[in-house]
């Protein structure tokens, strides 16, 4: 019989498997976890940006009511337990490695943020461990700080670390400079600009946890924690820090509530609990208060720059130079060093034609939380400079802003496009998107629009962004060579059982982008397996093999890529089986969407068929087949992959208040073959509300003190639903050339090409003041200072 | 939190006393300010009198030319009473621009009034209306009973049980709200009524809730938007923060109280 399914395959905007259970209150999150006897952590940490400590007295503490134990730094340091581990080694131009200093699990001698972990308890509740944790005495010796990298970096600035002269990370360039300077020499115009990329916490709605407990019997160490990449976890803690073996443990990332980068990382409080717990022999929870988050979270962004443009007398451009100081903050989170140079730097030909670009970059130590990738990850940087930069350079040689884009595109048939700065593009057409958002947001009737909103006292103002990022990341070779101390493929299983129900392993994690769902799909279009049949299994290392998690929007390309590799296995070990069946020869066996047949006759086997033979081997190929149907593979890819596309921003200005609303955005974006239309729309819509509040909204603010002055939600702006405005969504497709999906990637797009595109509306908005260029977020109060000083300047 | 002894009293008198005997007691309604100081740690009472099961201390009615409202009756309830938007549209508005759902569903009128927040919304309209507040041992005007950022007239032990509020010709309110906190940061209160012409600003002072004399003389003298439109306001008792300089909150009363008239009508 013939059971007609609704499509759920590739293109399908089938609705998420995973949601009922977030909407009911169902998920099962690190903190909804508890185990037997397990005892609760909190860790006490410095109120200071910088001090010397001299002693810390536990004792009081350990005498509290409930205290199983107190550890410091020094009881940490006295067990050999190594640092937090750096994940990628930048190189300076001269060819030395970057300055990398200690990052010491718990402060010894010397806490270098506020935030930064002097001790820990452990207590039978929460509740007791916090009153021991306030029982605790530290004589900390204050000490001057840096909280920016310009101070940092100006003489006699006080040391974060003695091992790095000068508060200097690294000192690393990319590109022609040689040739670059000869593209000045002959240019007509030079447009500089300078900016900041202001700095962001990512707020990520479930706070970071963790479960560590050890197995007295077994020996066996066990971690549950809020994290993208639980394989990474373990190599980096089990290898590095703790010196546990991979075989004794286990590290479990269940249901998490959003990470955008910031729960990719390895943290302290992940080694501190499962240390712990074979020292208590309980099992250990720590979950962060909201504040803890916001001083132990690593931080995003934070870069200064300065661009130049050199440009002929048409305005096509000949060259980029680039300078920028990027905060690593006080120590160096798991990927920090390569955000602001491969994720960032190799990104400023964006979707130009520039034929020379040079940029220098130097990464800082701050007396401030550590500064990681945050959705986008250097993308967002690049971009922001790029098109701001855009934007200038268009109204200083009076140019249309959307001619000298086109005017400096990369044509559709340059593909694939070697860009001066690495990378290689493999697919686009920025015509394309950029035409189809020009006509969705009705570009051509603004002017209307703008008189009209003059007419009410308000102005309006339109700004675009056309921009490119390299996602997907990436051939492990590659990425080698350039720094990281980890390979960057994927794994995938695909597990079909006797009935052809389909377990996924997949080594990628959801934490919000509905990978149950989309994941499945991918079955669903090969095998033919209802969704409902299909279960996604990720987030524990004793369940899947050995993978990379999710960031850098790789799992599709990269694990999606997998998957479909271990479909072709699954397949081809299909039609062997099949054949036999069949009494056919393997060649002549098709199969599609769950059907084998042997072509051109009616003789057909359904997948069920085939994976019952092949678990219940009595009419089978036994000498030449092993049984079963379950495929594993790992894919390396090729190439990054290269979403773009195009964002248009229209804003409105109150005058009298300052305060800037969104009245439209626009995103068309090529993020390659579709899987689920209805999760890319939500993954582009929330890009794009992350893009708007860094555009008008965010700020980690510190003071020159390095207290975090910004560090609640009552002084940290969140975007809130009122702040945002429509966001209409759509997409236009060039295929992925190297992945065999053809996928790009979506998770970050918004938040890239949002915020230059807002921006430029703001600019916009305000061109009757005299506006060159502000800074974000764009706060009432920066408006009104902008429209007050300009009146001021008219008035005299 | 730390530890507190907790009580629930289902009297005025009852509550007096457990507050009265014991100066590290703290009274509870809503529990939007007492409770996240809790939680942070940054308030240790001995005990917390929670007040809700106080029936006597709920609701809203109309009594001749005045508004009588219970101090345990929420924001929700405010912003929704037929009698409030009835007679004070303006107060029954600012209502339901505090906090969010959830807060409105929480606080009341008495903690607010109790707190006395300078970003908090009903002192300006208070000492705008020309309301008094009623104790369970005497009543205070507004005028009496703001005393400065986060501190009022009320005793130790004192508790708000109701908030008389005149009927006025015509009111109208405005704010700004702190783009993270949304807060006011400059809110105004104009109103014309039994008090004479009377406005008052929230959030921008740097001592609480205050008065603007010039306005409410050109008021007296022209109710109109372009009356308060010239009247400039110092710098100088303002606040200043990251979200915004003495100047620009400054600036904002004089906006703030154009809007208010505005919608004052």
């Amino acid at each position: 019989m013939n059971v007609v399914q609704p499509f759920e395959g590739i293109g399908a905007s089938v609705r998420r498997k995973e949601d009922f259970r977030f909407l009911a209150g169902r998920g099962q999150y690190t903190d909804d976890i508890n185990r037997p006897g397990q005892t609760h952590a909190v860790i006490l940490r410095s109120p200071h940006a910088h001090a010397a400590i001299s002693g810390i007295d536990v004792s009081a503490a350990k005498a509290m009511p409930g205290v199983v134990a107190v550890f410091t730094g020094p009881d940490m340091a006295a067990e050999n337990i190594g640092g937090l581990p750096c994940g990628w080694q930048i190189h300076n131009k001269d060819g030395s490695p970057m300055a990398e200093p200690p990052h010491p699990v718990i402060a010894v001698g010397k806490v270098r943020h506020v935030g930064d972990p002097v001790a820990v308890v452990i207590a039978e509740s929460k509740a007791q461990a916090r009153d021991a944790a306030e029982a605790i005495v530290v004589d900390y010796a204050p000490l001057p700080a840096v909280a920016t990298t310009e101070a940092a970096l100006s003489a006699g600035a006080p040391l974060v670390h003695d091992g790095a002269p000068g508060n200097l990370c690294y000192d690393w360039h990319i590109g022609d400079k040689a040739a670059l300077d000869a593209a000045f020499a002959r240019a007509a115009k030079v447009v500089s600009f300078e900016t900041t990329n202001n700095r962001l916490v990512p707020n990520a709605m479930e706070p970071r946890s963790a479960i560590g407990e050890y197995d007295t019997t077994s020996g066996d160490y066990t971690l549950y924690t809020t994290s993208q990449n639980p394989h990474v976890i373990r190599l980096l803690m089990g290898a590095f820090v703790l010196h546990i073996p991979e075989s004794k443990l286990r590290v479990v990332a269940p249901d998490v509530g959003g990470g955008f980068g910031s729960k990719i990382y390895h943290y302290a409080e992940e080694a501190i609990v499962t240390w712990a717990s074979a020292k208590v022999k309980r099992p250990i929870k720590w979950t962060a208060e909201r504040t803890e988050s916001f001083m132990s979270d690593a931080h995003g962004r934070d870069h200064v720059s300065k661009a130049e443009l050199a440009l002929d007398a048409e305005g096509k451009i000949l060259g980029l130079r680039v300078h920028t100081l990027a905060n690593m903050g006080a120590y160096l989170s798991t990927f920090a060093p390569c955000v602001p140079t491969y994720l960032y730097a190799t990104l400023l030909a964006g979707v130009y034609t520039t034929p020379v670009i040079y940029a220098e970059v130097k990464a800082v130590f701050t007396n401030t939380v550590p500064v990681d990738a945050y959705r986008g990850a250097g993308r967002p940087e690049a971009t922001y400079l790029l098109e701001r930069l855009m934007d200038v350079a268009a109204r200083e040689i009076g140019m249309d802003r959307v001619e000298f884009r086109r005017k400096n595109f990369i044509p559709v048939d340059a593909f694939p496009y070697q860009t001066p700065v690495a990378l290689q593009y493999d697919s686009g057409d920025y015509f394309a998107t950029l035409d189809q958002a020009l006509e969705s947001a009705d570009w051509k009737g603004f002017e209307a629009r703008r008189a009209a909103a003059a007419a009410k006292g308000k102005l309006r103002g339109i700004g675009i962004s056309t921009y490119l990022e390299a996602c997907g990341i990436a051939p492990s070779a590659v990425v080698g060579s350039l720094g990281a101390r980890a390979g960057l493929y994927e794994v995938g299983t695909i597990r079909v059982h006797p009935t052809g129900s389909v377990t996924v392993l997949t080594g990628t994690h959801s934490h919000g982008q509905g990978h149950e769902t989309t994941l499945a799909q991918l079955v669903a279009d090969r095998l033919g397996v209802p969704i409902a049949q299909v279960d996604v299994v990720h987030g524990d290392t004793a369940k899947v093999p050995f993978g990379m998690g999710t960031y850098g929007s790789r799992s599709l390309a990269v694990g999606g890529s997998a998957m479909v590799k271990a479909m072709d296995k699954i397949v081809a070990k299909g039609k062997r089986i099949a054949a036999h069946l069949m009494e056919a020869s393997v060649e002549d066996v098709e199969f599609d969407r769950g059907t084998f047949r042997v072509a051109g006759t009616d003789k057909t086997k359904t997948l069920t068929d085939i994976s019952l033979a092949a678990y219940v081997p009595h009419n089978y190929p036994i000498d030449e087949i092993e049984p079963g149907l379950d495929e594993t593979a790992f894919y390396d890819p090729k190439n990054f992959t290269y979403p773009g596309g195009c964002h248009i921003a229209e804003v409105e200005i109150d005058p009298e208040t300052g305060k800037v609303s969104m009245v439209n955005f626009t995103a068309v974006d090529d993020v390659g073959r579709v899987i689920n239309p209805m999760i890319v729309e939500g993954q582009v819509q929330g890009g794009v509300a992350q893009g708007i509040g860094q555009a008008l909204l965010e700020a980690a603010v510190y003071d020159a003190s390095g207290q975090l002055l910004s560090g609640s939600m009552m002084d940290y702006t969140m975007p809130r639903a009122d702040d945002l405005a429509p966001v209409s969504v759509a997409t236009h497709t060039t295929l992925c050339t190297h992945n065999p999906l053809g996928v790009k990637g979506c998770g970050e797009v918004g938040a890239i090409g949002s915020p230059p595109a807002v921006m430029n509306a703001v600019v916009d908005a305000l061109k009757g003041y005299g506006v060159r260029h502000i800074e974000m977020p764009a706060t009432p109060a920066k408006i009104w200072n902008i429209i007050h000083g300009g009146r001021a300047m008219a008035a005299e | 939190m730390y530890e507190f002894a907790y009580h629930k009293p289902s009297s005025v008198a009852d509550a007096v006393k457990l507050l009265s005997a014991d100066p590290e007691a703290r009274p509870i309604s809503g529990g939007m300010t007492l409770l996240p100081a809790l939680k942070l740690r940054l308030n240790k009472p001995s005990s917390v009198v929670d007040l809700s099961g106080i029936a006597e201390l709920k609701g809203v009615r109309r009594d001749g030319a005045k508004i009588v409202v219970g101090a345990l009756t929420r924001h929700y309830d405010i912003a929704a009473s037929a009698e409030i938007k009835a007679a004070i549209p303006a107060l029954a508005w600012m209502a339901s621009t505090i906090g969010d759902t959830q807060v409105r569903n929480r606080g009341t009128m008495g903690g607010s009034v109790a707190n006395n927040d300078p970003s908090a919304d009903y002192p300006a309209a208070l000492l705008a209306l020309g309301g008094t507040i009623q104790t369970d041992r005497r009543t205070i005007s507004a005028d009496d009973f703001f005393t400065g950022m986060f501190s009022t007239a009320l005793e130790m032990g004192e508790l708000v049980t109701a908030i008389h509020i005149p009927v006025p010709e015509k009111a109208g309110y405005a704010k700004m709200k702190n783009p993270a906190s949304r807060y006011s940061m400059a809110g105004v209160f104009v109103a014309k009524g039994p008090a004479g012409v009377r406005v008052a600003v929230n959030g921008a002072g740097a001592n609480g809730v205050f008065r603007v004399a010039q306005m409410e003389a050109a008021l007296a003298a022209n109710w109109s938007v372009d009356a308060v439109a010239g009247v400039k306001l110092d710098a100088s008792g303002m606040n200043g923060d990251i979200h915004g300089s003495a100047e620009y909150r400054a600036h904002l009363v004089t906006v703030m109280a154009k809007r208010a008239v505005a919608n004052a009508g």
